[in-house]
């Protein structure tokens, strides 16, 4: 009997536990990254978008954020820091920005428009006092047409770009917001603006939601939770970011408990790994790993025919089937279902018959094979596994009369190769080139690629593609102000260029990443980010 | 003595100009393009130039090589184009851990290399030589990251007893000598180790096996000197040569290894080079080649020191 009123004790006394549920959970997850250095935490992170993920979206806000809450649609921009936007009808190079209430910084200042003004000047006005070249190139790439901002009242203020860019709010998710306040406390014992920079970066303060309170340099970086955010609070109260560059160590420390989650995992080491009862999430990213052709002329892949017979020639499953099922087989730069989709004619999939019948129509046959010379990388950031998954398709193409040839080269070259054009000596003749890339945003998705301005060196159209048809889609993107008939436009621009079959469209990646069975609420969104405020330890 | 220290020292400085030189171009020479370290490879040209600019990188090569030199002739090692941070800073602290691992797995290397290598000479063509030489064969042959990577497997992920990476629970900035800090330190250090055993084992035992041959051990046995006081005669003569191959072994094991520490996470100067070499970040490149050099050098002269201290036939002067 009294063992019997014990159990029944004891379960009266966790009914609270239970009914606190996730809202009261908390605890510290320790997260390693493939970063070898912590990301930049000045308010503009290096590092590719891991940065972004976790030192700039948990440590600070943007005017526009992406909606980060769902894994089963495509993220789009929602309201950050501004309620509202909208250009003036006036003059199209302005915008105006209703700015969120009763924010502050981690340091306890207010955020208003001053800030915004302050934060804009920190990239794009040389000669302001905090202008940082280094954060320039890491900002103003992402955000091309913005000129300057301008105070209009307290909690309002007008953005002003070189050229009608409706694109503005959906780059504006990469222009992140620190303290003015705290920069100019930091200045005032620092010798420099460079040197305040660094004691910033060592004591940032931003808006979001969470707050830097350690900082090892090139070893670990622990954030709180940030009690007093503006939207909803983070479940975990301590988040801790350990670079850990190499796959083997980062999996080696999550199956050893030394860590919680970690990124992209040995993809050899899955089959372990689950069997530790390890999760292992992944979802469709807007990344694709294309082959991006050379259209000028004397280049086979000027013809749409060849382009089209090679994208309907890769066994895309086969290639799923060598990666471990972590890759989407694409079908375009955007996927079915995104706003930016459009439903084009041409259908990617596998039909080597038809690959067959449009090479034979434009010339090609056994008696004369088509040769191509591909520039490939042997590794680097969101190139998955660049020369198995290239050999791979050598072999297929192989099947249809294609015979590929690869130029090798490093990572970094292939990228300063990009800039340079598929016509200057740095591309060796190549045919086509395989970078990577973000599709988060219509200028990096399609606009750099597929606008004739955009031509090196002025930005990636590295084939030189050349259509005014394409060129007056793009314009007519940028200058549509409602969201709605942008989207509409950029998906014709998108159904148009998968028609047009202006990549061959091999894989995207899915951004596998590990953790320990305690993790609970994280949503892998259809995005490179994820949002830090709901995942938690049970 | 004084002037051979003062025509070390000022051999060094042709050394130091020589090593930032050559590091200088090689990674003006390699693929790639040290902006990438500032600005992302998408960023449009007018970004690019503007950045180059602000960083004077769009300077001709021999100024932006004078105006490094100018500034490390006065201490300053520069900042990092990927950072920010002065490369001092950064450099300073992982020297720190990489001079505490290399301690500790030279120490381990030695020990062990002089024990197997003592043991070798002396009962030579016995079974425990044989072992011994098997052993140090096996220790310079072995890849260092594949037995780091097994080491890590077996005890980390199978055994959980030792941290798999890091330096500390909470980083290397609150070191203590505790175990909760020295069981990160056990893996990295015994695999590091495994190199300089093997070359101190091969090098004490063929000391200690021509000593043991020559005229005056006969001479000691017959006068029948006990084997204990035989085998100090025996250290004394081979410690010279042991000590500059030790030196040389610790010098190396300063310049930090790059798979060790990129393999354990450990926040040395392998692991900074190698996040340098990645980012093309020129500045700790430079400045961190240049320092390890001169550690180079300062230790060989310490080494060449101490091997005149202990055989005054060695005349260096």
């Amino acid at each position: 009997m009294t063992l019997r009123r014990a159990i029944f004790a004891a379960c009266i006394a966790s009914l609270p536990l239970l009914a606190a549920g996730p809202a009261a959970a908390q605890g510290t997850i320790r997260i390693g990254m493939t970063a070898a250095d912590i990301p930049l935490t000045h308010g503009q992170p290096d590092q590719g978008f891991e940065g972004n993920r976790f030192t700039g979206i948990p440590l600070y806000d943007a005017l526009t954020h992406w909606d980060l809450s769902a894994a089963d649609k495509p993220s789009t921009v929602i309201p950050g820091l501004a309620t509202e936007w909208a250009v003036d009808e006036a003059d199209k190079t302005r915008w105006v920005f209703r700015l969120r209430p009763g924010v502050t910084f981690h340091d306890g200042s207010p955020f208003n428009a001053d800030a915004v003004v302050w934060n804009v000047r920190k990239v794009l006005d040389r000669e302001a006092p905090h202008y940082d070249p280094r954060q320039v190139g890491l900002t103003a790439t992402r955000m091309p047409a913005l000129r300057r901002a301008e105070k209009v009242d307290e909690l309002t203020v007008a953005l002003f770009t070189s050229e009608p860019d409706s694109l503005l709010p959906i780059n504006l998710t990469n222009l992140f917001m620190a303290s003015p306040t705290q920069w100019e406390k930091l200045r005032a014992a620092a010798p420099n603006a460079e040197a305040a920079w660094n004691a910033f970066a060592a004591n940032p303060a931003g808006t979001g939601p969470f707050r830097l309170v350690r900082f090892v340099p090139r070893e670990r970086v622990e954030m709180v939770r940030n009690e007093n955010y503006w939207g909803e609070k983070a479940k975990a109260e301590r988040i801790v970011l350990l670079p850990i560059p190499e796959a083997n160590a980062r999996t080696a420390a999550l199956l050893s408990g030394q860590v919680d989650w970690i990124e992209a995992p040995a993809p050899d080491a899955v089959p372990q790994l689950r069997a530790r009862n390890m999760v292992i999430t992944q979802n469709l990213q807007p990344h694709v790993w294309p082959w991006q052709p050379c259209f000028v002329q004397g280049s086979p892949l000027a013809d749409v025919r060849v382009r089209r017979a090679l994208n309907l020639a890769i066994d895309r499953e086969g290639l799923k089937q060598l990666l471990g099922g972590f890759m989407v087989a694409p079908v375009g730069t955007v996927a079915p279902g995104h706003p930016w989709w459009g439903n084009p004619g041409f259908q990617i999939r596998t039909d080597k018959a038809e690959a067959r019948r449009l090479l034979a129509e434009a010339g090609y046959g056994p008696n004369r094979r088509l040769a191509l010379k591909v520039q490939i990388s042997a590794s680097g950031s969101g190139q998955m596994q660049p020369l198995p998954m290239n050999e791979f398709l050598q072999q297929d193409l192989k099947e249809v009369g294609i015979d590929v040839e690869f130029d090798v080269v490093d990572w970094n070259t292939l990228f300063t190769n990009w800039r340079q054009g598929c016509t200057a000596p740095s591309a060796r003749g190549a045919h086509a080139t395989n970078v990577s890339f973000a599709a988060m945003d219509p200028f990096f998705a399609m606009v750099r690629f597929w606008d004739s301005r955009m031509a090196p060196p002025t930005s990636n159209n590295w084939g030189f593609f050349d259509d005014p048809k394409f060129d007056a889609m793009i314009r007519e993107a940028r200058n549509t102000f409602d969201p709605a008939a942008r989207d509409a436009a950029l998906a014709r621009l998108h159904a148009a260029g998968v028609d047009e079959a202006l990549f061959i469209w091999i894989a995207h990646d899915v951004a596998p990443r590990a953790m320990a069975p305690r993790i609970r609420g994280f949503v892998q969104p259809q995005s490179w980010f994820v949002d830090l405020r709901l995942p938690y330890v049970q | 003595m004084i002037l051979y220290l003062l025509r070390r020292v000022l051999y060094a400085i042709p050394i130091a100009l020589a090593v930032g030189f050559v590091c200088f171009m090689l990674v003006q020479i390699a693929p790639g393009d040290p902006i990438n370290a500032i600005v992302p490879p998408d960023a449009p040209a007018d970004v690019v130039e503007q950045v180059k600019k602000d960083y004077g990188l769009d300077k001709p090569l021999p100024a932006q090589f004078g105006l490094w030199l100018y500034k490390v002739v006065q201490g300053d090692l520069g900042r990092s184009l990927a950072t920010g941070r002065p490369v001092w800073s950064d450099l300073s602290t992982a020297i720190g851990n990489t001079l505490m691992l290399a301690f500790c797995a030279s120490t381990l290397g030695f020990l062990l290399g002089c024990i197997l290598g003592g043991l070798a000479g002396t009962f030579r063509g016995s079974v425990l030589d044989r072992g011994a030489v098997g052993l140090a064969v096996a220790g310079v042959s072995v890849p260092h990251y594949w037995l780091g990577m097994v080491m890590v497997v077996i005890f980390s992920v199978q055994l959980n007893w030792l941290p798999a990476m890091g330096a500390g629970p909470g980083g290397s900035s609150d070191w203590a000598w505790d175990w909760d800090h020295v069981k990160h330190l056990v893996l990295p250090m015994v695999t590091l180790s495994v190199i300089p055993m093997g070359i101190v084992t091969r090098t004490v035992r063929g000391l200690v096996a021509e000593i043991m041959n020559q005229e005056f051990i006969t001479a000691l046995r017959g006068k029948g000197m006990t084997r204990g006081a035989i085998f100090l005669h025996v250290v004394k003569n081979a410690a010279p040569n042991a000590l500059a191959v030790m030196g040389l072994q610790l010098g190396y094991l300063m310049g930090g290894s790059i798979l060790v520490e990129t393999v354990f996470s450990w926040p040395g100067t392998g692991l900074l080079l190698n996040s340098a070499i990645f980012q093309r970040d020129l500045p700790v490149l430079q400045g961190t080649i240049l320092v390890l050099a001169m550690f180079f050098v300062a230790l060989n002269l310490i080494v060449d020191l101490m091997q005149t201290a202990l055989d005054p036939r060695i005349k260096r002067a």
